[in-house]
């Protein structure tokens, strides 16, 4: 018998490609946010209420990852932006191969931002990095104060999170400083934005905020500027195998 | 169920490494797994058991070893703890806190027959 030391991380087929897809979207020039959530947080309605207040200023994408239905991803493309639905049937997560076999079916070139919106479950989209700059949870106010503290490590891994459905405060039986404080306590530098959907409260500063993130990533890249649109294909992006 | 795509992680790493050190049947595979992980051991057991089946790790046994939270403080450089409640504001200082250990997810090495 030989004991063979390997000392390698479990994920490293995740991580590689996740590298890869990042690799690309710097390539482009495309600034790439992963949205995940519990089961009807409101993702969907979050990302109605941001590409209708950014389309105009940004060329936009969207991947949609859903176990089934693509309920999602007709209300995306009702606004007029190219949204790819990535079916996972009974995979409860997003993984760095399922963004990267869409990136061939649905061309990213030539825009500016990708959201992605992750399959709604609050426990394995984080282990599994996709490539994005920045992960943004969605937290609504009917789930309960102690979401952060069940389910730490998404709250920890996100940059932002949108406290969303504030309106429902007082039906909730929360009050906002408590559902903050369970937040910054797990995850002390994430950035919360208390907004709602439906009155349109906070969603500026939301707003705000993100395309500050966005023109701070391309001033940081502005000496690699991306390639010229007519003469970049994915296909030929890559010059190894996949 | 991402414990399915760990465990395959596992397996294909596990074979790998038999492959490249001569083919020999996998006895036995040991992880280190940090606890700020959402792995649920008994998941990966199960998928385990379900995709080792006619592989090299057919006879593998999994042992996991289970890494503790543990962060320290830039700040104050006094805590050097176990966080409560999952708060990671320093207790002595209020700075955040940085996670030093319990984030692992790694395949430490495998017995070959
Ligand atoms: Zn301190």
């Amino acid at each position: 018998m030989c004991q063979v030391k390997v000392e390698t991380n479990i994920l490293e087929f995740n991580d590689d490609l996740a590298a890869h897809n990042r690799q690309h979207f710097r390539d482009q020039g495309l600034f790439v946010v992963n949205f995940m959530s519990a089961p009807g947080a409101g993702k969907t309605s979050v990302l109605e209420q941001t590409i209708r207040r950014m389309k105009n200023d940004y060329r936009i994408g969207v991947i949609e990852g859903d176990l089934m239905t693509t309920i999602d991803a007709d209300r995306i493309a009702a606004l007029g932006v190219p949204a790819h639905q990535i079916t996972t049937g009974t995979i409860c997560h997003l993984d760095a191969r399922m963004v990267h076999n869409a990136l061939h079916s649905f061309p990213v070139e030539g825009l500016d931002v990708l959201f992605i919106e992750n399959v709604g479950n609050l426990v394995c989209p984080v282990e599994f990095d996709l490539g994005e700059d920045m992960r943004v949870m969605v937290y609504s106010t009917v789930e309960g104060a102690e979401k952060p503290k069940k389910y730490p490590m998404m709250f920890h891994e996100s940059t932002a999170v949108l406290l969303n459905k504030v309106d429902l405060i007082p039906y909730a039986g929360v009050s906002l400083d408590e559902l903050q404080r369970n937040v910054r306590e797990v995850s002390p530098t994430t950035t919360i934005f208390p907004l709602s959907c439906r009155t349109g409260e906070g969603i500026d500063e939301w707003i705000a905020w993100l395309k500050t993130q966005i023109a701070t990533r391309q001033r940081a890249e502005h000496h690699f500027p991306r390639a010229p649109l007519h003469t970049h294909t994915h296909a030929h992006a890559h010059t190894h195998v996949h | 169920m991402h414990e399915a795509a760990i465990a395959q992680g596992v397996l294909d790493l596990a074979i790998r490494t038999a492959m490249q050190n001569g083919g020999g049947r996998i006895q036995r595979i040991k992880l280190r797994l940090g606890e700020f992980r959402g792995v649920v051991r008994e998941a990966l057991d199960f998928s385990f058991e379900a995709i080792k089946r006619g592989t090299l790790a057919d006879q593998a046994e999994l042992e996991v070893e289970t890494v503790k939270l543990r962060v320290s403080c830039s700040g104050c450089g006094e805590c050097e703890c176990s966080p409560r409640d999952y708060n990671f504001l320093c207790p002595t200082c209020g700075d955040p806190l940085q996670i030093i250990a319990g984030r692992e997810m790694q395949l430490e090495y495998v017995d070959l027959e």
